[in-house]
């Protein structure tokens, strides 16, 4: 099927979007390395321009820096466990024999179609509001004292909110997925009494390793970007306690206008995340296959 | 017998699953009722579920305030360019890697899913400057190449998922038949990849519509899409709810009633080739 005439249109086809995505690639990423070597204010005049490694000695040093990556490591990693056991939970729930399945899954898409910083306004207001908010009201009617979320717990409020925009996803992908799932299979094994739990770990959750892997790469692509939430919601706050990698560059660079600082942190964001993705390639490489 | 207990358990299961179904969208429908509220109403406590006067004055006010016309075009300027140049430059990429796949393919493609990895933050300095120079800030063709380049990867897997469900003994078919290679993409192939491509515009769509970081730091008024007009809503709104729900409800309602509609469509093409 592949002759040599199509294997050249192949390559000519695909050259496009190759290479623009290399130039997407490399040209800011040089441009970054340059800025990350100076000492560039973007307030003050520049007084010493080649500074060398330093931006990143000051970057690397930083308590903050750490906090960060840790904050960033928490958030991804919660919102994930969080999305994936509630993503599974309600896709076996909306799996069952039950009535208007459409309108329940048109119910649970939802939060994937609101803009993050709507998403964010609507729960640090509506539903999180120390005295107004839902929660609050929930919390009254048990005689509980309602939860100063973003001042007491705003890593986990942030959590909340990425998890809540996030789930729809991995319900939908993992729904689909046993829906895929033979249903000659599912009486087959129920006919021969397959008990339910074992029926689950066996056969049901192999089935969705390959999904369950996907929703993994893609959420972590998005996840390890989390911006507009905490830009909305704490801005960082109070203290650190919700600033993670994206939002300390992003300090960096517009709050104290260090443009060589932030090229550094920027660059080891970049790399950080390289990481990342090598481990997420491989693990979604061998899951694809076939 | 097993009538009894199937109706039994069926009617379980419904009321549980719309119990949660409908814990994840309050919120959403929260915002909405309460973009219908007067701002004292909006406070009240225990909050008024149904029972209030239903009023459109925030709907007014919000519009007489900012332009939301002027930033509904925007969105979709953006979000239509974004797409369109997407599928211009996606499609051929995906089906040269679907039909004629080297040992690189899967490479490739996953280097193009790797650089989404790529924080925006970190780029954020040199695309600033580079607009800068270009005098492309805040202009539409600017934003529409950054949200084209942030989606390509995503559009072109997902095309290419699609694409490769495609039986290739069809192709030979048609070629014996002697269709040429236009022929054979127009008639045979384009019919075929139609369900994939909508599904890889309405995603590509999505994703531009609510895109939070670029629109928002390389636009102030002329190219400000949606996520611009609700974030000037953000500082000054958050005493205000009611006007605040009804900027939010504007914001995202073209969108939700895209998604709701076209759910089937979109659910199949999010899984990216990961349910067989």
């Amino acid at each position: 099927m592949a002759t040599q005439e199509t294997r050249l249109a192949a390559r000519l086809l695909a050259a496009p979007s190759i290479g623009l995505l290399f130039v997407w690639m490399v040209v800011p990423l040089a441009i970054t390395i340059y800025f990350s070597l100076l000492n560039y204010n973007l307030q003050t005049s520049v007084t010493t321009p080649f500074v060398g490694l330093s931006n990143y000695y000051y970057f690397l040093t930083d308590p903050a820096f750490l906090t960060s990556i840790m904050n960033t490591l928490l958030l991804v990693g919660a919102v994930l466990v969080i999305t994936i056991l509630g993503g599974l939970g309600m896709a076996l729930l909306l799996d069952q024999p039950i009535w208007g399945q459409g309108f329940a899954r048109i119910m649970v898409i939802s939060p994937f179609f609101v803009m993050a910083t709507v998403s964010a306004l609507i729960w640090k207001n509506l539903m999180m509001h120390p005295v107004f908010g839902i929660f609050a009201w929930i919390a009254s009617l048990f005689g509980a004292k309602p939860i100063d979320w973003f001042g007491d717990y705003p890593l986990t409020a942030i959590i909340i909110i990425v998890a809540w925009q996030w789930l729809p996803f991995a319900a939908l992908i993992l729904l689909t997925a046993l829906q895929s799932f033979d249903q000659e299979q599912k009486d087959a094994a129920q006919m021969d009494g397959a008990p339910p739990i074992p029926f689950f770990f066996h056969i049901l959750l192999p089935h969705l390793a390959r999904p369950i892997t996907v929703v993994i790469l893609i959420e972590t692509i998005f996840l390890l970007s989390i911006f507009a939430e905490i830009y909305v919601t704490t801005g960082g706050g109070p203290g650190l306690a919700s600033t993670n990698l994206t939002f300390l560059i992003y300090q960096t660079a517009l709050l104290q206008f260090d443009a060589g600082g932030a090229a550094a942190g920027g660059l080891i964001a970049v790399v950080l995340a390289n990481i990342v993705a090598i481990f997420l390639t491989r693990l979604v490489g061998k899951n694809l296959e076939g | 017998m097993s009538r009894q207990h199937s109706l039994s358990r069926r009617i379980t299961m419904t009321t549980i699953a719309y119990l949660f179904a409908f814990m994840i969208f309050f919120p959403v429908l929260w915002m909405i009722i309460t973009s219908f509220k007067s701002e004292i109403d909006a406070f009240a406590l225990p909050p008024k579920f149904l029972f209030f006067h239903w009023t459109l004055e925030n709907y007014i006010t919000v519009q007489g305030r900012s332009n939301y016309p002027l930033f509904a075009a925007n969105s979709v300027i953006l979000a239509g360019g974004a797409t369109l140049l997407g599928l211009l430059v996606g499609i051929p990429a995906a089906w040269a890697m679907a039909f004629a796949p080297t040992k690189n393919t899967k490479q490739i493609l996953l280097w193009m899913l790797s650089t989404k990895m790529m924080p925006a933050v970190g780029v954020l300095m040199p695309i600033y400057w580079i607009f800068l120079k270009l005098h492309m800030l805040d202009t539409h063709i600017g934003l529409i190449v950054i949200l084209f380049l942030g989606n390509l990867p995503i559009m072109i897997w997902m095309l290419y998922t699609y694409f490769k469900e495609i039986p290739v003994e069809i192709l030979e078919a048609a070629r014996m038949d002697g269709a040429t290679r236009w022929k054979e993409i127009v008639f045979v192939l384009a019919p075929m990849a139609v369900p994939g491509i909508a599904s890889t515009v309405l995603l590509n769509v999505i994703l531009s519509w609510n895109e939070a970081f670029w629109t928002l730091n390389l636009t102030t008024t002329s190219a400000a899409p949606l996520t611009a007009f609700i974030a000037s809503y953000s500082a000054p709104e958050g005493l205000f709810w009611a006007k605040l729900s009804a900027a939010s409800t504007m914001a995202v309602a073209p969108i939700l009633l895209l998604g709701w509609f076209s759910q089937k469509q979109l659910v199949r093409g999010l899984t990216f080739g990961a349910v067989k």
